[in-house]
C-alpha cells in the first residue's frame, strides 16, 4: 500500500486511458492522411490540385483527373500486366511451394536435409545481389522484356515452401497412415488426404505473393524495357515523370486506380496476410 | 501454426511386412521417391538456376570487365578496387549504413510504442481499427506512395509545408537540401515499414503469460518501469526478430531514394542498391556493378551475424 502512494501518478499507471487512446488516434490519422488526401485530390480538376488548403471532401468533385489518366496512359494494359504476372506467379508460388511443402513434411527420400537446408539458405539472399546475373540468365533464354521473365523466376519461393512444410507437419501423421493401410499409394494419399487440408496455409502464400508481386517494382524496372510490358507501378512512375509537376490530380487518381486491388485483398485477405507477414518476418 | 509432430522413431506401427524387414515394401518406397521427385523438382531447380547460380556468378563476374557487347576480360580482383575507389560507392555505402540506422530506429520505436499502446485496455472493435490502420500502408507499392509523398514534401506546394507554415514554421526543403533529403526518404520509409515490427510486436505481447504481469503488478512494477524491467526482456526475441528483418531489407532501400530524390541532391541519398542499378543496367558495367553486389551480400551477412552473436547477450528466451 504505502510502496503504491509512493510512487508518482505517472509512473505507475503510465498515460490516462483517454490520453493513450487519443494518441493512437492522432498516429492512425497520420498514417491514413497520405492515403485519404490522394483520394481526395485525385477527385479534384487538374487546374483545382495544387490549391491550398487541402480539403477532405473536394468542393467540386470531378472524375476528370480520372479520364486524364485513361487519356495519358494505356492503363487497362497496365492493369492486365499486373493482373497476368501477379496471377500467375501467386498460382505458380501455390503450386510450387505446396508440392515442395509436402515432400518437405510427409515424404522420405535422400538429401532431405541439405536441401531443405538450400531451400532455407536462399531466403537469406536479397534479390539485389543477384539481379546482374539472373538478368544475364533470363537474356541468354530471351526473356528479357518480356512478361514470362518476370513469372518464371518467381516460381520459386523458398519461405512459401518453409511456410507450407510447417503447415502440412502440423496435420496429424495419423491420416496419412490410415489412408497407407487401406491401400492408397503416396500420391493418393497426398491427392485425397492433405491436400484439401492445405487451403488456408496455400492462402497465406497466395495473399503474400499478390502483395509482393502487385507492388513490386525493381524487377520490372530492370526487366521490362518497352512500354506494353509495363506493369501499374512502373507505368504510374513513369507517368509521373513525363508529366513533371503538371498535374497531380492525374498522377493521383492512377495511383488509386492501382491501389483498389491491394486494398481488396486487404480487406479481404487480413488475416492470412497478417499471419503470413508475421509467421517468419520475411516481407519483402 | 502447433507442431504436433511425431518423432521419426514410429517403427511400432503394424505393417503388412514380414517383422525382421529393414525396408518397406520397394514398390511403394520407388512411388514415394518418384513423387519427392516431382514435388521438389520446380522448387529445387528455380532455386538453383535463379539464386544458386546467380550467386556463384556474381561472384564469377565481378572478376571480369564485361560490358555485354565485348566478350568479357579477366580482370581479378580490379574490379573490387576500382569499386571502393569510387567515390560515389563509399557515399553510398555510408548513405546506406546512416540510413538503415536511423530507419531501423525508428521503426522499431514507433512500432513499439503503438505496439504497447494498442495492448492497454480498450474496446476490441477500436484494437482492430488500429491495428488495421498501423498495417494498411504495408500493403501499398513503395513505388507509387513514394510518387504520392514527393507531392507531399514538395518545398513550395507541398502539404506538410503548409501544415507546418500553419504553425509558423518556414518551408523545409525536405527533398531539396542534402541535408533534409535523407531525412525525408526515411520518414517515408518507416511509415510504410512500421506496421510490419509492429504486427511483431503485437503477437509478441500477446504471447507474454498474464500471470507474469499480475506477478510484476504484485511486486510493485507498473506503467513504465513495468515495461522496462518486465515487458522488454520478455519481448527481447521479438526484437531480435524485427531488428534483423529490419536491418537486411533497409540495407536494400531502392524504391524511395529513386522516386523521391533519385539519389540526390548531389549523392546524399544514392544508396548502394541504387549504384548497383545504375552501375549495371545504365553504365553497363556488370563486373563492377557485380562487385557492389557481393560486398552488399557480405555486408549484409556480416551485420546479422554481428547482431545474433550481441543478442546472446541480450536476448532472453522463456
Amino acid at each position: 500500500m504505502s510502496q503504491a502512494t509512493l510512487s508518482s501518478g505517472r509512473l505507475r499507471h503510465g498515460l490516462a486511458p483517454w490520453a493513450r487512446i487519443a494518441g493512437l488516434a492522432v498516429c492512425a490519422l497520420l498514417t491514413l492522411g497520405p492515403v485519404v488526401w490522394t483520394v481526395s485530390t485525385s477527385l479534384r480538376t487538374p487546374a483545382e490540385a495544387f490549391d491550398l488548403p487541402p480539403s477532405l471532401i473536394p468542393a467540386n468533385p470531378s472524375t476528370e483527373a480520372y479520364r486524364g489518366v485513361f487519356d495519358q496512359i494505356d492503363v487497362w494494359l497496365l492493369a492486365l500486366n499486373s493482373t497476368l504476372v501477379t496471377g500467375l506467379i501467386a498460382a505458380g508460388q501455390m503450386i510450387t511451394a505446396g508440392l515442395a511443402g509436402y515432400a518437405f513434411a510427409r515424404l522420405e527420400f535422400r538429401f532431405k536435409k541439405p536441401l531443405f537446408g538450400l531451400v532455407l539458405a536462399t531466403m537469406m539472399v536479397p534479390l539485389q545481389v543477384t539481379i546482374v546475373p539472373v538478368f544475364l540468365v533470363l537474356k541468354s533464354m530471351s526473356l528479357t522484356d518480356t512478361l514470362l521473365g518476370l513469372i518464371i523466376p518467381a516460381f520459386p519461393t523458398a519461405f512459401g515452401t518453409f511456410l507450407m512444410r510447417q503447415y502440412f507437419l502440423g496435420m496429424p501423421k495419423d491420416l496419412g497412415e490410415a489412408a497407407m493401410l487401406d491401400g492408397a499409394g503416396p500420391w493418393r494419399t497426398f491427392r485425397s488426404v492433405y491436400a484439401p487440408l492445405a487451403a488456408p496455409g496455400l492462402a497465406i502464400v497466395g495473399v503474400l505473393a499478390f502483395n509482393y508481386h502487385w507492388n513490386e517494382f525493381f524487377r520490372p524496372l530492370i526487366l521490362e524495357t518497352s512500354g506494353q510490358n509495363y506493369t501499374l507501378p512502373l507505368g504510374l512512375v513513369s507517368l509521373q515523370g513525363n508529366l513533371g509537376t503538371g498535374s497531380i490530380s492525374v498522377v493521383l487518381a492512377g495511383v488509386v486506380l492501382s491501389m483498389i486491388p491491394a486494398v481488396a485483398v486487404f480487406v479481404v485477405g487480413q488475416r492470412p496476410l497478417r499471419e503470413g507477414i508475421t509467421s517468419a518476418g520475411v516481407n519483402r | 501454426m502447433t507442431n504436433t509432430r511425431i518423432p521419426p522413431a514410429r517403427a511400432a506401427r503394424p505393417e503388412p511386412s514380414p517383422p525382421p524387414a529393414p525396408r518397406r515394401p520397394p514398390a511403394r518406397d520407388r512411388g514415394t521417391r518418384l513423387l519427392a521427385t516431382l514435388f521438389l523438382a520446380p522448387t529445387i531447380v528455380g532455386i538453383v538456376v535463379f539464386t544458386v547460380v546467380p550467386i556463384a556468378g556474381s561472384v564469377g563476374l565481378s572478376l571480369f570487365h564485361w560490358n555485354v557487347i565485348d566478350s568479357p576480360s579477366y580482370a581479378g580482383l580490379s574490379a573490387y578496387g576500382e569499386v571502393l575507389g569510387d567515390e560515389t560507392v563509399l557515399v553510398s555505402f555510408r548513405n546506406t549504413l546512416v540510413f538503415m540506422v536511423f530507419a531501423v530506429a525508428l521503426q522499431l520505436l514507433v512500432a513499439l510504442t503503438l505496439a504497447l499502446a494498442v495492448n492497454g485496455r480498450m474496446p476490441v472493435w477500436l484494437r482492430s481499427v488500429f491495428r488495421s490502420a498501423f498495417f494498411f500502408p504495408l500493403v501499398l507499392s513503395a513505388a507509387s506512395i513514394s510518387v504520392v509523398m514527393k507531392y507531399l514534401f514538395n518545398q513550395d506546394f507541398g502539404v506538410i509545408n503548409w501544415l507546418l507554415g500553419l504553425v509558423g514554421v518556414a518551408p523545409v526543403p525536405w527533398l531539396t537540401s542534402e541535408n533534409a533529403a535523407m531525412a525525408t526518404v526515411v520518414l517515408v520509409y518507416v511509415w510504410q515499414q512500421f506496421g510490419f515490427s509492429f504486427l511483431l510486436f503485437v503477437g509478441g505481447l500477446n504471447n507474454i503469460p498474464k500471470e507474469i504481469h499480475e506477478a510484476a503488478a504484485l511486486d510493485g512494477a507498473t506503467g513504465l518501469r513495468k515495461h522496462l524491467t518486465v515487458t522488454l526482456p520478455l519481448l527481447s526475441p521479438t526484437l531480435l526478430v524485427a531488428s534483423v528483418v529490419g536491418i537486411i531489407n533497409a540495407l536494400q532501400v531502392f524504391e524511395q531514394p529513386y522516386v523521391l530524390t533519385n539519389g540526390g541532391p548531389g549523392d546524399s541519398t544514392r544508396t548502394v542498391v541504387m549504384v548497383i542499378y545504375e552501375t549495371a543496367f545504365e553504365q553497363l558495367r556488370f563486373g563492377e556493378a557485380s562487385a557492389v553486389g557481393v560486398l552488399l551480400f557480405v555486408l549484409i551477412m556480416a551485420v546479422t551475424a554481428l547482431q545474433f552473436r550481441l543478442s546472446r547477450r541480450f536476448v532472453h528466451y522463456q
